[in-house]
């Protein structure tokens, strides 16, 4: 392969590099099986140029890197446990009388969906299993999404050429959620049945449309008798479709990029450092998809999760207390939760505007907006236009990675606020003090956490910096000739240095007056921004420093 | 080493150099352009592991991958046996669950051999030596992309493209248009009927009884104690056709205070019967059925957003995301002692929406 080439460390293993390029060595009935078959494959789709291409692909190697991997694998075993599942479940909502094993639901009426889900999950072997598989694995699938998305933010990895990828990867993401409520309501149980209650309700609340949008949605007055089965073709058909294309175009644009890797010692923005697909990397990431299928198939066969034979069927009357929704939509349903009361009012004359409702309507998407947008507006403060290989320590970026500890922590209060009965009764609190509470660090905890990881990151780029300039503190106290005790620190490999001193640094940008000699609006918000992420910054250590520390040390 | 080292060292101070095969220069924006950067110290030499020096270790590790990939077979093998061994017995639960943890384990047990060997046998036994390969700038070369632009403009040519301004913007006329009938052919979602005129009435009318929620026997005012909450539906309702979006608006919490503590405005006087009162179970938030009684404060608590209502005081939002009252329903009582409707609701129930209060 052309573009690969062997660093001349591995000529000290002759015995690695030449079976790995002497595949037919010797001619055995095996060996011209296989020739054969490639010869005849390879007439028909000249497959050889793809292999050439991207058998030898260099990937690199973090532990970071595996949960996209983990994404992808959960998905599959998605695909794999609902395809089973279609073939049991019936998406109607037909009234039917139980007649299953569940004793304690026997002749009541309910949709055929419950029915049929309870018959998967008392009634057929593996059923329960594959539900479990199928739901579990959901929840593992949004949680490592959420997770591969805050290793790309606070590592950079969004940044040119990758901003493309960054927004199809979050339409992943947004796609992901709605295949998971969609999912959760489909077997149609008390619990889920309250889920779309919930939905029915926002969507009311829209202006001018909403009493149309839910009337659509619905077939009719809610619950009505369609939406399991219009929620079904959205599940099976629509999203996963729509999924299944993003997701190949975001793994093409990962090959076409090809993989970031953390700044080290011969590793630079103009290649890639690591192991290739064949083999190593094929078998660590396919046998990784069997240890992420394998863990899922083992949480599903020892726990328990969504109960629906403990909910019964939906009836638009009983609820039970402490009710949540599923990990995942539990920001929306929080910032439901934390609006003050008496937020509704009649505009133009007579008509009803829920900002109880609107609001979380309207803060969530400008949230969401700006996760998707962020690497946009970055690159426009920064102005750099060229290509980012090389990831970000998140230290060595502490606005970008305050920025993102306060977007969590925006999440994390949601998201805490979708359980606040649950927090003021096992913590004995008032449900009043906890919403109180919670909306307090609604606005406060995203600041405060701003503000903390900030200092943290200089903290630890001073730390940084010490250890490169003056080695590691080695604990050895050595008493001098003269009664003077230092400590004797140990002094750092080049490698270990470049590790902690290579990073990008950036100054704030001057306002400079255009060719019509003017200062714009746009010049001056961008300065403004820029001040903001590069003001305060700890330079990078330059060799003029290490030399001159050497020296000092000398001594 | 050095060899590759010394062609990238000059650029690659700081990790940010752009890929030397591309001559264009590229704003670097704001970012510090370093004169005085630390050399990157090149590759670092290969540490052969336990598995590389001692053939003994390497035998272990070997018998390990198989071993583990045996396993594999064994669980695999083992979750059909149990597909067999442990059915579902319908009279016996416990049969459910010994058939979903006997499956589940075993065919773990299969897919985990088989991941954690593959992982193991890629660690301990595959070259773990890094490769290095070079990047290229993700834009096309400057000869391909006048390659691409000759296609664009070629194309341009031929077919009049930019030329023929009437036919183009025909053409994105109709395309723009041509989707339409797709949004118009779903119209029939929903039904024919106008969506707001539905949500303002509900089964509620005058003379219809009270009956218990789900089974449907009418209620005796005398039933009602001090202090006790029942959960309503109107009389019928299990017989209707609609019954689950009928019992979606017409869901009635009935509860029976001390007439001294109840707050009624004048035109409300003769909507409660003796301290009964009735009202919409209906969250007007989002529509949960407010179904948390607490009856030494007389709240409604909803469990889904925690709205909590004072039913002593016209059932006002004390508390939590909802806007308005829940609705009252006017109650009082028949010929022979049952509680019945004075009229439907005065308001819609629920939720609010747009048209609500035209």
């Amino acid at each position: 392969m052309s573009t690969a080439t062997e660093t001349p460390v591995t000529t000290t293993e002759p015995s690695t590099t030449s079976t790995a390029y002497g595949p037919f060595a010797s001619p055995t009935r095996g060996a011209r099986f296989t020739g054969a078959a490639a010869n005849y494959i390879d007439e028909r789709t000249s497959i050889s140029g793809l292999v050439k291409e991207v058998g030898r692909k260099i990937f690199p190697d973090h532990w970071s890197f595996m949960l996209g991997e983990v994404a992808l694998y959960s998905f599959v075993a998605i695909l794999l446990s609902g395809t089973f599942l279609t073939f049991f479940f019936q998406p109607s909502m037909v009234p039917v009388h139980y007649e299953g094993s569940y004793v304690p639901l026997k002749g009541i009426e309910m949709s055929a969906a419950y029915a049929s889900s309870l018959d998967i999950s008392f009634d057929i072997r593996g059923g329960l299993l594959m539900r479990q598989v199928h739901h579990w694995a959901a929840l593992l699938f949004v949680a490592s999404i959420g997770l591969h998305m805050l290793r790309i933010y606070f590592t950079g990895a969004f940044r040119k050429p990758r901003e493309i990828n960054w927004i199809i990867g979050f339409v992943l993401f947004i796609l992901a959620m709605a295949e998971g409520f969609t999912g959760y309501s489909l077997p149609d149980d008390l619990l889920s049945g309250n889920g779309l209650r919930i939905i029915d309700g926002m969507v009311k609340a829209i202006p001018i449309f909403g009493v149309w949008v839910s009337y659509l949605l619905f077939g009719g007055e809610f619950p009505g008798t369609d939406v399991v089965s219009r929620f079904y073709t959205l599940h099976i058909l629509l999203l996963p479709a729509i999924l299944v294309a993003a997701l190949g175009v975001h793994l093409l644009l990962l090959v076409i990029n090809k993989h970031t890797q953390f700044a080290g010692p011969g590793k630079t923005n103009g290649n890639v450092v690591g192991v290739p697909v064949m083999p190593v990397f094929a078998a660590k990431a396919g046998g990784f998809f069997f240890i992420v299928f394998g863990v899922i198939m083992l949480i599903a066969a020892t726990f328990t999760i969504n109960p629906i034979w403990n909910y019964g069927p939906y009836d638009p009357s009983p609820v039970s207390a402490g009710t949540q929704p599923d990990w995942y939509i539990g920001f929306a349903d929080g910032a439901l939760r934390l609006v003050p009361p008496h937020l509704e009012f009649l505009v133009f004359g007579d008509y009803t505007l829920s900002m109880n409702i609107l609001l979380p309507l309207l803060v969530l998407p400008l949230f969401l907006g700006l996760v998707a947008f962020y690497p946009f507006i970055e690159a426009w403060i920064t102005g750099d236009k060229r290509e980012h290989h090389i990831l970000d320590r998140p230290r060595n970026t502490p606005v970008r990675t305050a920025i993102g500890v306060a977007g969590v922590v925006f999440y994390a209060v949601l998201w805490a606020s979708a359980s606040s009965d649950l927090i003021a009764t096992h913590f004995k609190l008032s449900i009043e003090g906890v919403i109180h509470g919670l909306q307090a660090l609604f606005f406060l905890g995203p600041i405060i956490a701003y503000i903390v990881t900030k200092r943290i990151c200089f903290g630890l780029q001073k730390k940084d910096r010490e250890i490169a300039l003056h080695g590691f503190e080695s604990g050895r106290i050595v008493r001098l000739p003269g009664g003077e005790y230092i400590e004797v620190h140990q002094p750092l490999s080049d490698a270990e240095r470049w590790r902690l001193t290579s990073y990008t640094d950036y100054e704030p940008l001057m306002i400079r007056p255009n060719s019509n000699g003017k200062i714009t609006a746009t010049q001056r918000l961008r300065a403004g921004f820029s001040r903001w992420f590069f003001e305060d910054r700890i330079l990078p250590v330059s060799k003029g420093e290490i030399e001159a520390s050497h020296h000092g040390d000398d001594h | 080493m050095a060899d590759h080292n010394g062609g990238q060292s000059g650029s690659t101070d700081a990790g940010t150099a752009v890929e030397p095969s591309v001559p264009r220069t590229v704003s670097s924006g704001t970012a510090v352009v370093v004169q005085d950067g630390i050399p990157n110290p090149g590759h670092q030499p290969h540490r052969l592991r336990v598995t590389d020096l001692d053939p003994k270790k390497e035998k272990e590790a070997s018998r390990r991958v198989s071993g583990l990939f045996f396993l594999s077979l064994i669980g695999s093998v083992a979750a059909v046996v149990f597909y067999f061994v442990f059915p579902i017995d319908p009279s016996n639960l416990a049969s459910v669950r010994i058939n979903t943890l006997s499956l589940g384990v075993a065919i773990s047990l299969g897919l985990l051999g088989i991941g954690i060997g593959a992982v193991h046998w890629a660690k301990a036994l595959m070259s773990d030596a890094e490769i290095t390969e070079e990047r290229h700038g993700t834009r096309g070369s400057d000869a391909t992309r006048a390659k691409a632009v000759d296609v664009f403009t070629l194309g341009n040519k031929e077919s009049g493209f930019g030329r023929r301004a009437l036919i183009r913007n025909s053409l994105f006329a109709a395309l723009a248009v041509t989707p339409i009938p797709a949004v118009v052919l779903f119209r029939d979602l929903a039904p024919a009927e106008e969506p707001g005129e539905l949500l303002r009435h509900t089964m509620w009318d005058k003379g219809v009884r009270l009956t218990r929620d789900p089974s449907g026997t009418p209620i005796k005012a005398s039933d009602v104690t001090y202090g006790s909450a029942f959960h309503v539906i109107p009389d019928g309702l299990n017989e209707e056709e609609d019954r689950l979006e009928q019992k979606a608006k017409a869901s009635v919490l009935l509860m029976r205070l001390r007439p001294e503590d109840l707050i009624e405005p004048d035109e409300k006087k003769d909507w409660s019967y003796q301290g009964i009162v009735a009202y919409s179970k209906i969250c007007t938030h989002v529509g949960c059925p407010v179904a948390l009684y607490e009856q030494q404060t007389h709240n409604l608590l909803c469990p889904c957003h925690q709205s909590q209502f004072d039913v002593s005081d016209q059932a006002k939002v004390i508390f939590g995301p909802a806007s308005r009252p829940l609705p009252q329903l006017p109650i009082a009582i028949d010929d022979e002692g049952y509680l019945v409707a004075q009229s439907d609701f005065h308001e819609p129930v629920g939720p609010s929406f747009w048209e609500r209060e035209l």
